[in-house]
């Protein structure tokens, strides 16, 4: 395992995208084929169910090395990491065992037919035949909650250097069903096992925030306005018979959303679509938070298809008939879409719907509502406007609602890096619950460099405890908080996830009394 | 019961030393110990900042710290230096430096009055690092200590495998056309990485560790060749070289100047991963002057004192730790390791 701890330990300490790339080049070049495609399945999803409890790891760990519950916890909330922990105080390995990454994982997919006894066995004469990064990586390994410091991008990057094949053709082949016995890591990267031009993506059209006044967009009737929605852009890829669905970050997501891609699937063409993600329910739009809860599941039981079903609401089309459609007029590809739309009804497929209106002040009107349908604003179109590659200012604005705010107060408080590392950025705030205290969001600093150095400063003079880098603050510095929406969260201490917050100003004309309420801030979620 | 004893120790036992405003206090001889306000007679365990500062009457300190405090304070400073286990006598206490393994000229101060002993450590390692003479243990009745590291996460590899991971590290950079560039502290840790770098690359270290090499080799500590860089000027044409940089410019634009560079931070801190990554460096190296979690430890165990002051560092959970395990252990208010603290918060860990 350690040519994979190297790059581990490489990729975890540095920031600098070219070394992580050298890292990841280095690996590809040194490691064995099966542990290649380990490293894929890994970052893949495809990593074995946890079959050791990780309370029973830490009590072995407290075991051996014979010190009170309480220290081994005061350790842990400075490293901050159950697995980290254990490697750092377990006595120094009397033997080394060099066994591959693929040989480990063999060994601990095997753990499952064992007994307890056998488990503990297993691990403890791994822990004293492995030296501290390769242990951490074992228990990481073992605790099924393995994460590598870097994208899925940069890893897909690193690949496309290495075998001069473009990224989005790796994405392709390393996504799927393939079976780590019946692949070589070569063909699968050069896409042996799948067709990938079939799958092969436009960039997005992206949009700018409006950054003028409405009247100065000219005449109303040469634009197209549509609810602006608040869920997974996508972009829908129907050739030869085959569905592929694409995030906006470039991911596969196809098999997130069977529904949608068995509709399509029953869709005659070939076409690519352009279109947001979207829970739909009862004829209804729901919040964000609710399709988060299905996002980036190993499974999607039937109960959680049928509570949150997904519709795909539909902007644009790009390529027809194996036509490229970009370049044509939004209201020529507008009016085809429709027509395809139209002549596929179905359940989980819709137009995203243009709003006609005649003025400018009606379209205000409809923006300030926007909330009540769950949605973040609107979108203006210029109808003469081409599928643009990327952003481009000028055809396209996204013209969102106002953000909701709340004031808060500072509770914990870390510090930024590079630049910044001296000074306390990464905050969390705290709003009232009841006659205590309630987490309700982190946001990176949005003030200014003074400001940090002034809230750096208080940090300093008033920290209560410190975790790690982490310090615990006397709550009396009071923040204003945007976001752009809220939902119901069982994640989340307060019971509620913020999206997007961030800090509009510091309120230094309040004090902890003034803050937010968190049973008033529940009222914001629709 | 127990309570009872560690009060009767207490008793017995304080009036050798006094934790005062100015720092611990030796009552029978009148002088202090690393104080930290302006005294007449202080004596000084070793020359980092938050152990030796300026200000006091006289200095007294072991042979190989008096460069050192010359370099750091002033060369005008009243300094009187002693050698290892040479005994003198101040106003009827018995005095007598011992190695302490932290940096070069560290020693533990061993203090001898009507048969008790009290010794204080400093700072302290049981690591050899083959440039520093190596820790002795004193048997003692008081053991004043550190606590920098006391958390049993914190053990640090064997010298020659923390050399072979800095030499990899560095092999790796050259193959792959990059300048490396360590960050450690000024005094100690900057020549332990010098040495390890021996014959890997040509040495190149900035003028404030150029100082401090002087004071080594004044005192005849052999150490590799080097060359002084100067950031000011270009740096541009450096090509595959191990630079040494003190912690303070981590982050600077000075540094940043090196072209194609990759920076390595060698600090006990970086043992955890949340703070290798948290200080953003390419690399860290867990390599410390402070004794590791075993080290403190089997050193405590083994003076066989039976009152243990905690000066700095991990101070609460290290003397439950002690008293749980039948040391009486009480933590002291100091200022020591203000610096480190100071440190860790800005710039990575010097000790
Ligand atoms: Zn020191
Ligand atoms: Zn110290």
């Amino acid at each position: 395992m350690k040519v994979f701890a190297r790059l581990i330990n490489a990729l975890d300490s540095t920031n600098k995208t070219g070394l992580k790339l050298e890292a990841i080049e280095r690996f590809l070049t040194d490691a064995v084929d099966s542990d290649k495609l380990w490293l894929l399945a890994l970052f893949t999803g495809k990593r074995p169910k946890r079959n050791i409890n990780t309370a029973l790891m830490k009590q072995w760990a407290i075991e051996l090395v014979n010190i009170p519950e309480w220290l081994f916890q005061e350790s842990y909330a400075s490293v901050g990491d159950l697995g980290e922990t254990i490697a750092l105080v377990l006595p120094p390995p009397t033997t080394y065992t060099e066994r591959t990454l693929t040989e480990w994982m063999n060994l601990i997919i095997g753990l499952k037919e064992k007994t307890e006894e056998e488990k503990k066995d297993f691990v403890l004469q791994a822990w004293d035949s492995l030296p501290t990064t390769e242990r951490f990586i074992f228990n990481k390994l073992l605790g099924g909650s393995f994460r590598l410091g870097i994208s899925s991008q940069s890893l897909i990057n690193a690949l496309a250097k290495h075998y001069s094949l473009e990224a989005n053709t790796i994405t392709h082949s390393i996504m799927g069903d393939w079976k780590m016995e019946d692949v070589s890591f070569d063909k699968l990267i050069e896409g042996e096992y799948t067709d990938t031009q079939l799958s092969k993506p436009y960039p997005f059209c992206l949009a700018y925030a409006l950054e003028k006044e409405l009247e100065d967009l000219g005449d109303i009737k040469t634009w197209q306005a549509e609810y602006k929605w608040d869920g997974i852009r996508g972009q829908l890829i129907k050739r030869d018979g085959e569905v592929f669905i694409w995030s906006r970050g470039e991911e596969l997501v196809t098999e997130q959303f069977p529904e949608v891609k068995t509709t399509l699937l029953q869709w005659p063409g070939n076409f690519v679509l352009d279109g947001e993600l979207l829970v739909y329910k009862q004829k209804q739009v729901l919040n964000f938070s609710e399709l988060q809860k299905r996002l980036n599941r190993k499974t999607l039981s039937k109960k959680m298809l049928d509570d949150l079903p997904v519709a795909l609401f539909v902007y644009d089309l790009l390529e027809y008939e194996g036509e490229d459609w970009r370049n044509k007029t939004l209201q020529e590809r507008r009016e085809k879409v429709e027509a395809l739309v139209l002549t596929n009804v179905s359940e989980n497929i819709k137009l995203s719907q243009v709003i006609e209106v005649n003025d400018w002040d009606a379209l205000k009107a409809i923006r300030e509502n926007a909330r009540l349908v769950n949605s973040e604003g609107l979108m203006l179109k210029h109808k003469g406007s081409p599928y643009h590659t990327g952003r481009k200012k000028g055809d396209w604005w996204k013209w969102k609602i106002d953000p909701l705010t709340i004031d808060a107060v500072l509770i914990y408080a870390q510090k930024g890096s590079g630049r910044r590392s001296a000074y306390y950025t990464d905050y969390t705030f705290a709003v009232k619950q009841g006659d205590q205290l309630v987490t309700i969001a982190k946001a990176y600093s949005g003030l200014t460099d003074k400001e940090i150095q002034e809230v750096s400063r208080f940090v300093n003079k008033n920290a209560i405890e410190k975790f790690g880098p982490v310090r615990t603050v006397k709550p009396e510095l009071v923040f204003e908080i945007a976001f752009e929406g809220i939902g119901f969260s069982s994640r989340h201490k307060a019971g509620v996830a913020l999206r997007f917050p961030r800090i509009v100003r510091w309120r230094k004309d309040k004090t902890v009394a003034d803050i937010d309420e968190i049973e008033e801030i529940k009222k914001l979620i629709r | 019961m127990c309570f009872t004893f560690g009060i009767a120790f207490a008793i017995v036992f304080t009036n050798m030393i006094k934790f005062t405003p100015q720092g611990i206090f030796c009552v029978q001889g009148g002088f202090y110990i690393d104080p930290w306000k302006p005294v007449d007679m202080a004596v000084i365990t070793h020359g980092h900042a938050d152990h030796a500062r300026w200000g006091m009457k006289k200095y007294l300190c072991h042979t190989d710290t008096v460069p050192i405090l010359k370099s750091r304070i002033s060369e005008d400073i009243d300094v009187t230096g002693i050698g290892y286990n040479e005994t003198m006598t101040i106003n009827g206490v018995k005095l007598s430096l011992h190695p302490a393994g932290h940096i070069i000229g560290s020693a533990q101060v061993r203090l001898e009055y009507k048969g008790k002993v009290t010794v204080i450590s400093g700072d302290y390692k049981t690591q050899d690092d083959g440039l520093t003479t190596p820790f002795e243990l004193v048997k003692c009745n008081e053991f004043v200590s550190e606590s920098t590291f006391g958390l049993p996460i914190y053990n640090w590899l064997p010298v020659a495998e923390q050399n072979k991971q800095m030499q990899d590290w560095v092999l790796q950079n050259q193959a792959n056309g990059k300048n490396s560039v360590f960050i450690g502290y000024s005094l100690g840790k900057a020549q332990r990485i010098m040495k390890a770098m021996e014959g890997v690359g040509p040495l190149l270290v900035h003028y404030s560790i150029g100082k401090l090499n002087q004071a080594y080799e004044t005192v005849g500590v052999r150490l590799p060749e080097y060359d002084i860089v100067d950031l000011r000027e270009d740096v541009k044409h450096l090509d595959k070289a191990i630079i040494i940089m003190p912690p303070a410019l981590v982050d600077s634009t000075a540094i940043r100047k090196i072209p194609n560079m990759a920076n390595a931070i060698c600090s006990g801190w970086m043992q955890v991963r949340g703070a290798r990554r948290w200080r953003s460096a390419d690399a860290g190296f867990a390599i410390s002057d402070h004794a590791d979690w075993r080290g403190l430890n089997e050193v405590i165990k083994a003076t066989g004192a039976e009152k243990v002051y905690i000066t700095h560092g991990q101070t609460a959970v290290f003397t439950q730790y002690l008293n749980e395990n039948g040391i009486a252990a009480e933590e002291v208010k100091t200022e020591f390791g203000a610096e480190e603290e100071v440190i860790e918060n800005t710039t990575p860990a010097a000790e």
